[in-house]
């Protein structure tokens, strides 16, 4: 986080003292996502979670001592951990107001403690140490991180052995990549907000006027302003042109254009139709709008850029320190070391990369720095943003080091155009964010086979196909899975010359190409470049060739081009799909002549290269349609067939990928497609296994899918993957598959046969979330019978089940309270959920913001406080919890309040309670959702209301809030929960007058002596209790009307 | 005939071949063993019949053919030469290839000089005649750095070997010396069409 937060984060300025965190967007977004980072610390890494720091971090806080409690000693004024290191002091001491923490564990601890008032907790702590990367890690591991090269950490672990710096090792990494990860989050915060503004536009036409006058060396001959008068808000346009975002209008003599008359407008930057008179302007756009001055006039007058790119280092100089312009940018640049120095020290080495940046180049282009480069270039962004505090840092880095920023501009555009065109459903979310686009500088320090492939692209380009040939061949050569030779290919215009040889008639010249291209792809950025450039559809034609070879490579190409939307939708848009789709269709070559071509491949090949060039088109959901409208799943199931293990995984990759659609799970059912997938499961390949297992997660929602997999004895091999834990991505797949089948009762006999119980119950801790989310589910589903609660409770299953419900992942909080309702119908297993304090924290998930947390945590306390001793007492030592339950009746969610509706009525069960409730003002709530249609929810309301009857003058109330009108209507129900309940709650309020009568109005006797006679004892009790009432009453207004 | 067995060229194929080199020759009732293709007539026939179009390779072709080296294609090895075209082995193919290149040089290598002389054309004309040189020069460079495994500044049998088996677009690096797949097709539908009717 060093680096994020000294570059980053807004400080408020310099003060003496302690500096404070401004608050801003930008900051609070750092801030809350070092609150994530730390509070998922402690189980996602259990192990590093206990090091102790070397030094302590210290900061005043606001709280108070009573907010700790399990795991502390608390009295008056302080309060020590239990948890200690090895000398028997605390992790965590607090004596008002200052706190000490040592430990990660204790950080995240402390942060659940603090609930709502974490991000003032962690601005505090960070306020207050400014180096925590340095304390927490000693200094000598600081300057490993700042040093930040991969190489520098694996030869420090090399050196020393002992665990205890393998876990400072550990968490070095994992600052490094929150620090990664923070900077790129504040990126794209400040990118949001880049947009032209008066001030902005100001800054480019000063900076361009102290580059301007007569002479070689400078950017223009001259820049000034059409109107000298400045409006308040900074723009020179008149007021009528301002509403259209026009800020001011610029004269610009470039040295080799024609004086030029620019609109500097909110959009950008344009030409427009010049002066037409003193004074008077023609405002009309004549050209295209760029998004600033500068870019404008690199497009504009070849001259400018050309002496831009030479003057790039001053211009960066004095963006960043605008206080001392007038000195040479050599001596800045020798400034900017001490300087950074004194700031501090830990900043110094970035800092040095930022300056001298260009100077890096060399460095830059050495593969395993690979990742730093990104690092380098948001750093710089960053810092400029830093010392500007404004919105325009970053843009002109962007296009400068561009090496033809006309081309750069031109792709953006045409990007933006595609983008604008691609509107698919896409079920995928990963790599869709565009890289950052770096160019390599000319001119600048490069390795020699930066040259070498510069050289041979030139024959690419001026040869005939023999040349050609030998070129592409020597281009082979070169190790092309390595960034600088990626990139070398594109910058000297490779790319270009590639796609269009795909485009000949040269069979050799095409593989040549495509083997090339094959290799480049890996690289997301060329993968774009190769979009942007038209390569697909060549590729995708080539998918018809007569030569096997030439359609496996363009197959395998298209596999690793398809990783990213547009490309998977450019792809389905030229038919490559259904291409795609034939080639798995080994058998319809045989009928062709024998070709004694040099280029032919074996068939199968074909069908793994189409296979895996579908596999990645299946991220997309309108690909996956494509795919199955192409009669994809039969052959796909055809070749699960065969054993080729490299067959296999594309295949059942692309099967489980498109799994995730309904009427593909009803075609694999349909295709006996499960009966293959569990035979795999049991192959010797952990990949396979995975996808296996992931595609029967995925299909086993569908309980005759179920059966099948117990049928073709699938649950075996799954819970015997259970054992062999360290294949994190496996074991989430088979976990998950678990879960699914576990939903069938049958399957769960069977799983307790193999013991996969207790072994479920050891993965409860110490794994990923991922894993987690998938046991606890399956746990849930296997509690739902007896014996299994046993087992789960013997084997020590309750505790790490409540531990994990102050988690924060949605999915698994929803898998947790479910698991643990499950566990608490059994009283035993309650004493110990009552023991862990789970109510509280079940309890307090009722504020989770998710509403699927929030109702599940209701459903959770209904067999709790049905099953806890002393239910009552418990439900009331919450302090505010019963009113927290009533404000939920207010949800806009039918599952959340059919949930709170059921809690309420086992809270209601208690006359304590129910007083304290009635209080809370919940007759009136749950009265105005009497009104719904959603059968669940009726049934719950209705129970509720009919326990809420029991107190005071409740009865009474729902009449008066007209709850009893709506009831009568539930009895139209199909579903005979709703009745009883509704029977029930209907008799309850016949004991008030008014409501028998409203009751008798609404035609509820007739229904109601209808279920009399109904199978269900209780509906019928309730039934005849109710028209009892009813007739009771007729009978004494008779009476009293005789009388 | 049996001379031909270990082609993989049919019996009945190879009579084909022979009837069509008759026809070729245009003196079908001749002693076959003293009729005879010459250059000129071999390049019209690999130009018309088998799509080649580079002159020089061409008759560097017709040499490969002509085994006794007396600038007559006979029928036997015309029948030989055919077998290669279409039926040959990638092993007789590499062969053929190499022959056809190292053709000049008795020593059984492609030299520099030699190399230098296949690619002379294979740049797009540069501004002047030495820059084009240049170009040529190090392409030469290039191809040996890529093909000349033991460094010895030309290319063994061995050399073009291992590069050919390594990458198979190298097998007619230096220009087309054997028909196209599809023209082989086209031409066989001719040749042998009697005997898919027969």
């Amino acid at each position: 986080m060093g680096v994020a937060l000294t570059r980053s984060a807004q400080w408020t300025a310099a003060g003496y003292g302690t500096r404070t965190l401004e608050t801003t967007p930008l900051n609070e977004a750092i801030l809350q996502e070092i609150i994530i980072f730390i509070e998922s610390f402690i189980y996602k890494h259990p192990q590093e979670a206990k090091y102790v720091f070397v030094e302590p971090l210290e900061w005043k806080t606001d709280l108070d001592p009573s907010a700790f409690e399990l795991g502390y000693v608390v009295s008056e004024t302080t309060v020590e951990s239990e948890e200690a290191d090895k000398n028997g002091q605390p992790l965590l001491f607090f004596s008002v107001p200052q706190i000490q923490v040592r430990s990660f564990g204790q950080l995240s601890r402390l942060l659940f403690i603090a609930k709502d008032r974490k991000l003032k907790e962690a601005q505090a702590c960070i306020e207050a140490n400014r180096n925590p990367v340095r304390k927490i890690l000693g200094f000598d591991y600081n300057a490993v991180i700042e040093d930040s090269s991969v190489l520098n950490i694996l030869d420090k672990i090399t050196e020393d052995n002992d665990p205890e710096s393998q876990v400072k090792m550990k968490i070095a990494m994992l600052l490094k990549e929150l620090d990664l990860h923070l900077l790129n989050h504040s990126l794209k915060h400040i990118s949001l907000e880049v947009s032209l503004n008066p001030e902005a536009v100001k800054n480019d036409v000063e900076l361009l006027k102290r580059f301007s006058g007569k002479g070689e060396e400078t950017v223009l001959e001259s820049i000034t302003y059409t109107s000298d008068y400045e409006f308040s808000n900074g723009c020179r346009a008149p007021p009528w042109r301002q509403i259209l975002g026009e800020m001011c209008y610029v004269l610009v003599k470039p040295h080799d254009v024609e004086t030029l008359c620019i609109t500097c407008s909110a959009e950008g930057v344009f030409l427009n139709g010049g002066k037409i008179d003193e004074g008077e302007i023609n405002y009309e756009r004549k050209g295209a709008i760029y998004k600033d001055l500068i870019t404008f006039l690199k497009n504009t007058s070849a001259k400018f850029s050309e002496v831009m790119s030479k003057e790039q280092i001053r211009f960066n100089e004095l963006q960043n320190g605008k206080d001392q312009p007038n000195e040479t940018s050599d001596k800045k640049e020798s400034d900017a070391i001490p300087k950074a120095v004194d700031g501090s020290d830990k900043g110094m080495l970035e800092k040095k990369q930022i300056n001298f940046g260009k100077r890096q180049m060399a460095k830059r282009l050495e593969p395993s720095l690979n990742w730093k480069t990104t690092v380098d270039y948001k750093g710089r962004r960053s810092s400029l943003r830093d010392t500007h505090k404004e919105k325009r840092g970053g843009k002109l880095e962007k296009s400068a080091p561009s090496v033809s920023p006309g081309k750069t501009q031109l792709a953006c555009k045409n990007v933006s155009k595609t983008e604008e065109i691609v509107s698919e459903s896409s079920s995928e979310s990963e790599e869709d964010e565009e890289p950052p686009d770096h160019r390599q500088e000319a001119n600048a320090d490069l390795p020699s086979e930066y040259w070498q492939i510069q050289k041979l692209v030139k024959y690419l380009k001026g040869g005939n196909q023999i040349a050609t040939v030998i070129a592409l061949c020597s281009l082979k050569d070169f190790n092309l899975a390595q960034e600088t030779c990626q990139l070398a290919i594109r910058d000297a215009g490779g790319l270009e010359v590639l796609i269009n040889l795909l485009d000949t008639d040269e069979v050799k010249c095409k593989i040549g190409s495509l083997k090339i291209l094959k290799e480049i792809s890996h690289n997301p950025q060329i993968r774009r470049n190769i979009v942007d450039l038209g390569g697909l559809p060549l590729m995708v034609n080539i998918l018809d060739s007569p030569h096997k070879s030439l359609k496996c490579l363009a197959a395998e190409t298209i596999a690793n081009v398809a990783k990213f939307r547009r490309a998977r939708w450019a792809v389905r848009h030229h038919g490559g799909i259904t291409k795609l789709v034939v080639l798995l269709d080994c058998a319809q070559n045989s009928t062709e002549p024998v070709q004694s071509s040099l280029y032919d491949a074996r068939d199968e090949e074909v069908a793994r290269c189409g296979a895996l060039a579908l596999w990645s088109c299946s991220k997309s959901y309108a690909n996956k349609e494509a795919i199955r409208k192409a009669g994809g799943i039969p052959l796909l199931a055809r070749l699960l067939k065969t054993s080729h293990g490299n067959m296999l995984i594309p295949v059942v990759g692309t099967l489980q990928e498109c799994a995730s659609e309904e009427n593909y799970r009803d075609a694999i059912k349909a295709e006996r497609i499960i009966e293959n997938l569990v035979k795999n499961l049991n192959s010797e390949n952990e990949q396979l296994q995975e996808h296996c297992a992931m595609a029967i997660y995925q299909c086993a929602e569908d309980e005759e899918t179920r059966d099948l997999v117990r049928l073709h004895g699938g649950l075996k091999p799954l819970a015997s993957l259970l054992n062999n834990t360290d294949n994190k991505e496996r074991l989430a797949a088979v976990t998950g598959a678990i879960w699914k089948c576990s939903i069938s009762k049958e399957n769960v006999t069977k799983f307790r046969e193999y013991k996969a119980i207790e072994t479920l119950v050891g993965l409860l801790t110490d794994q990923p979330e991922e894993v987690l989310v998938n046991v606890v589910g399956a746990l849930g589903e296997c509690c739902q019978e007896h014996e299994n609660r046993v087992i789960v409770r013997k084997c020590g299953g309750i505790q790490p089940l409540v531990n994990l419900l102050v988690g924060i992942n949605q999915a698994l909080l929803v898998n947790v309270t479910k698991a643990i309702a499950a566990c608490a119908v059994e009283p035993e297993s309650m004493i110990i959920i009552a023991r862990l304090d789970g109510v509280r924290l079940l309890w307090s998930l009722l504020k989770n913001p998710h509403p699927d947390v929030k109702a599940s945590a209701a459903w959770a306390l209904c067999p709790c406080i049905q099953n806890a001793k002393d239910a009552g007492e418990m439900v009331r030592s919450f302090v505010g919890g019963l009113e927290l339950v009533v404000n939920l009746l207010k949800s806009d969610s039918k599952e959340v309040l059919a949930s709170v509706c059921a809690a309420i009525t086992n809270i209601a069960k208690d006359q304590e309670n129910l007083a304290i409730i009635t209080d809370h003002g919940v007759v009136p709530l749950l009265s105005k959702l009497a009104n719904t249609n959603n059968d669940k929810l009726r049934r719950h309301l209705a129970e509720a209301i009919s326990c809420c009857c029991m107190w005071g003058r409740n009865r009474v109330a729902f009449g008066e809030n007209k709850a009893v009108a709506p009831l009568v209507r539930y009895l139209k129900s199909n579903d005979i929960n709703v009745h009883r309940a509704t029977a029930q709650a209907l008799y309850q309020l016949s004991e008030d007058v008014d409501n028998c009568i409203t009751i008798h109005e609404n035609g509820a006797v007739k229904m109601l002596l209808h279920m009399v006679g109904s199978a269900d004892e209780d509906l019928q009790e309730a039934a005849a209790g109710c028209i009892s009432n009813i007739r009771r009453l007729a009978l004494a207004t008779e009476k009293a009307r005789y009388t | 005939m049996y001379l031909y067995f270990h082609f993989t060229v049919k019996k009945s194929e190879v009579e084909c071949l022979i009837i069509l080199f008759q026809r070729l020759v245009g003196r079908g009732d001749v002693r076959l063993d003293n009729a005879g293709l010459d250059r000129n007539a071999f390049r019209t026939i690999l130009y018309s019949l088998f799509g080649m179009t580079d002159e020089k390779l061409m008759n560097r072709v017709f040499f490969a053919f002509d085994k006794d080296n007396d600038n007559c294609i006979n029928v036997n090895e015309w029948v030989a030469g055919l077998s290669v075209f279409l039926r040959g082995t990638f092993e007789e193919k590499l062969k053929f290839c190499f022959e056809v290149y190292y053709l000049n040089g008795d020593d059984g290598y492609i030299s520099r000089e030699e190399i230098f002389d296949l690619l002379r054309n294979s740049l797009h004309q540069l501004s002047s005649k030495e820059e084009t040189d240049e170009g040529v020069k190090e392409l030469v460079d290039i191809t040996l750095k890529k093909m000349d495994y033991d460094n010895d500044g030309k290319i063994s049998f061995a050399d073009f070997e291992k590069a050919v088996k390594e990458e198979k677009l190298l097998l007619e690096v230096f220009g087309q010396c054997l028909p196209e797949a599809k023209i082989c097709l086209d031409f066989e539908a001719l040749a042998f069409r009697h005997l898919d009717t027969s």
